[in-house]
């Protein structure tokens, strides 16, 4: 019966083919794949720190509604209407959430869950009942689809071919958390461990906590019509929590973060072409195989490493 | 509520052909067996959500739920790949399965790694949705097969039930009533003291792996009308909502699937108006309203009750102070005189003169003072008018100063306070201390006459016997 539904597999079709015939539009695919995992990965790391996993589901769901409004509103693809609707939605997501556990008895974990299936829910309301103006469809925002990017659409700089647009932007925006990443490393790593010292060493935590809320949203929005609104939450805390197993030192923690993206990206492509699905899931799903693999066979601390260190103990 | 009902219907109706009115209508009927079917399915939905929800609400496993629903979307799928259709049982065991390997890896991962909780469940709602979202895509690509259906298990549509469904929908509602009701006490234990629990022999782990069964049964059932993303949104809030309303576990229970069925109701209600409105938002829409209205106006914990409450408290304490204001200013002249003249009183408050009128407007109002014409009259207006208080204003008055005195004298003697610092405190805790506390501290102090700086604890015995009035007596009187 499984023979129905897994199709055949063919080394060529699947690991050559993509790589001479289909080049053109395949290693485009693998880049934007590379670069949605990177910038998501990389400040993942620090969501994961702060444990905040679960902000950051909240913030990626709540987005809907800001792009919505954006869409409607200047019913034209501006990207500077859609990143400062996106920015708006994720800041009022988090000021929502601590408002309603501070003011009152609901707890923090309930008050994560009320506000972003609310926002959610709005954004598909929006997106249903002014479908002409959005453009968006509800299967874009549970899975996105790399594969249905523009990539003809070629941006230049000083007469040079850079590339698609989409994926320049993608790359853009992993080049400035890089770049924002290196600039306030100290300060970053201060508030994600200890607030009290950062507050002591006169560092505006409130300033890095919202800072990096924005940044967060920005990288989710130019992320979300590759990967949607879900598994973007995969992207963010698998490379940093599969790179946490293996170090505990942050700065390898994030280097782990990129080769993963790498990785992700390189398979999931492959993956997804042999089962003929979506590329963003098969993403997830190397991701959470790879992890799977390292919590298992982890050399120094895996789990049957473990259970082997336990069985000789009690011996 | 049902404002907001309007609102949105005048909203789709610009987007539907038929008539609203004649949708709603149809709806509201019930003559269409269709309606009928999204009408119980949402009722039974919203009562098993709400009940359910609340355990994990007071748990705070809130986000458990929501990764137990993403995690049921492989074995939505898988159940579909059975014979390649909508088959209700083949998906209920898929989902189920899935949903409790989910909950399982969330447990495990935990054990055995230093990943914090958050991050977990961020993986494993993530990751088990990236699976599902794999199988779906792969069965929406395949040449064969009976897909139709299978997309309204992501935003849910109560129009879509079949009968079969609301006869599982039904069964799951009935089991999970039954169970919470035969286990009640043992539910609400683990809930509020998981050690206590397992001390009392109640076997607490396997309580709280039957929740979880019960909690993905629910899911599951609930998929197609509220679909995987916002299920967790109907067990999350309405039980936070009843959580806002009352202390009781039972009244929260029956609160939240009250409010359960309501948003249910109200959202299959609202999708039915349009053509293909998924009813899992409006669900939520509705269930989110209630939240608000709850958090705004909750009579306990309301956020404009609470602040109501705190502005009259500080009415009370503002003429308190006044009150206590006359009763010095007559003390200093030992009583002699029948009042107080208002540029006395600002001169002793330290404040102008209008402040002080406002002040005395206050507690004119509340009957506790009258002002009287000054003998010696003068041209000023306010010292023409003489402040007096009655027999009501006098009681309270000596009650505020007796229990600042009171207060003072209790933390010299008995906490060892140095004598000069003890008007600060004393003049916090004077506007709250109760009969009770007064009574066992005029105990512990032996019944004192005079405070720790010399001056008379006014006494209140000769106004309880005798109803008149008499200010140097109310004094004197010990």
């Amino acid at each position: 019966m499984i023979e129905n539904f897994i199709p055949p597999f063919n080394f060529n079709d699947i690991f050559i083919e993509p790589w001479t015939y289909g080049f053109e539009s395949y290693i485009w695919i693998f880049l934007m794949g590379f670069f949605v995992n990177a910038a998501c990965g990389l400040v993942g790391n620090f969501i994961i720190l702060r444990r905040m996993a679960l902000v950051g589901d909240a913030i990626s769901h709540s987005l809907l509604p800001g792009i919505a409004l954006a869409f409607i509103l200047s019913s034209s693809r501006s990207t500077t209407v859609i990143v400062i609707g996106a920015i708006s939605a994720g800041l009022l997501t988090t000021i929502f959430i601590e408002y309603i556990y501070k003011t009152s008895r609901v707890k923090a974990d309930a008050a994560i869950g009320i506000v972003f299936s609310t926002f959610f829910a709005i954004g598909v309301i929006l997106i249903t009942m002014y479908a002409d103006h959005v453009d968006l469809d509800a299967d874009c925002v549970l899975y996105g689809e790399i594969g249905f990017i523009p990539f003809d659409e070629r941006a230049s700089f000083a007469g040079i071919n850079l590339g698609p647009i989409p994926v320049v932007r993608m790359a853009g925006v992993t080049i400035v958390v890089l770049l924002l990443i290196n600039l306030f490393y100290k300060e970053l790593l201060v508030t994600s461990f200890d607030v009290g010292l950062a507050n002591s060493l006169g560092i505006n935590t409130n300033l890095f906590h919202y800072g990096l809320m924005a940044v967060l949203s920005v990288v989710i929005v130019s992320a979300f019509e590759s990967v949607g609104a879900i598994l973007v939450i995969a992207m963010l805390i698998f490379p940093g929590a599969t790179a946490s197993l293996i170090s505990h030192r942050l700065p390898i923690t994030l280097g782990l973060s990129l080769f993963l993206s790498i990785l992700y990206s390189l398979i999931g492509v492959h993956l997804a072409i042999w089962l003929n699905c979506s590329i963003a899931g098969a993403m997830v799903v190397v991701a959470g195989l790879i992890f799977t693999g390292v919590w298992l066979f982890n050399p120094t601390n895996g789990l049957i490493k473990k259970m082997g260190l336990t069985r000789k103990l009690t011996k | 509520m049902f404002f907001q009902s309007n609102l949105h219907a005048a909203k789709i109706g610009e987007l539907t052909e038929t008539s609203v009115f004649e949708q709603a209508l149809r709806f509201l009927s019930l003559k269409d067996p269709a309606v009928r079917i999204a009408v119980l399915g949402s009722i039974f939905l919203g009562i098993n959500c709400g009940l359910l929800g609340s355990f994990i609400v007071v748990r705070k496993l809130a986000l458990v739920g929501d990764a137990l629903s993403h995690a049921v979307l492989p074995g939505v799928a898988l159940g579909f790949m059975w014979n390649m259709t909508k088959d209700p049982i083949a998906i209920f065991v898929g989902a189920t399965i899935a949903g409790l390997i989910g909950v399982t890896a969330v447990n495990l991962i935990k054990d055995t790694t230093k990943i914090k909780e958050d991050s977990v469940l961020g993986m494993v709602l993530a990751g088990f949705y990236g699976v599902g979202i794999v199988l779906l895509t792969m069965i929406q690509n395949l040449p064969f097969g009976n897909k139709s259906g299978l997309d309204k298990f992501l935003f849910g549509q109560a129009a879509a039930l079949s009968v079969s469904d609301i006869q599982l929908i039904g069964s799951i509602t009935l089991l999970c009533l039954i169970i919470v009701y035969f286990f009640y006490k043992e539910f609400l234990v683990i809930s509020f003291d998981f050690s206590f629990a397992q001390s009392t022999g109640i076997p607490a782990k396997a309580f709280h792996y039957l929740l979880m069964l019960l909690l993905t049964f629910s899911v599951v059932v609930a998929l197609q009308a509220v679909g995987v993303v916002l299920v967790s949104a109907l067990l999350i809030t309405p039980a936070a909502t009843a959580y806002l309303l009352t202390d009781r576990m039972h009244r929260m229970l029956f609160l939240a699937a009250l409010f359960g069925m309501l948003s249910g109701l109200t959202g299959a209600f609202l999708s039915f108006l349009g053509n293909d409105l998924p009813t899992g938002p409006f669900m939520v829409v509705a269930a989110s309203s209630l939240f608000i209205a709850a958090f705004l106006f909750g009579p306990r914990y309301g956020l404009i009750p609470k602040f109501l409450k705190r502005k009259n408290q500080s009415y009370q304490i503002e003429v308190e102070n006044t009150l206590k204001a006359i009763y010095q200013v007559l003390e200093k002249n030992n009583f002699k005189e029948e009042g107080v003249l208002f540029d006395k009183l600002a001169e002793h408050r330290n404040e102008s003169i209008v402040d002080t009128e406002n002040q005395i407007n206050k507690i004119l109002k509340m009957g506790c003072a009258t002002l009287n014409e000054n003998e010696n009259s003068d041209s000023n207006y306010f010292k023409q008018k003489l402040i007096s208080l009655t027999p009501t204003g006098w009681t309270r008055a000596c009650e505020i100063v007796r229990n600042h005195r009171l207060w003072e004298l209790y933390l010299t003697n008995e906490a060892q306070y140095a004598a000069d610092h003890v008007h600060e405190d004393a003049e916090i805790i004077e506007h709250v201390l109760g009969d009770d506390t007064v009574r066992k501290l005029e105990k512990m102090l032996n019944f004192p006459t005079r405070d720790p700086h010399g001056k008379l604890i006014p006494g209140l015995k000769y106004l309880e016997d005798n109803g008149t009035h008499n200010s140097k007596s109310a004094v004197t009187q010990i």
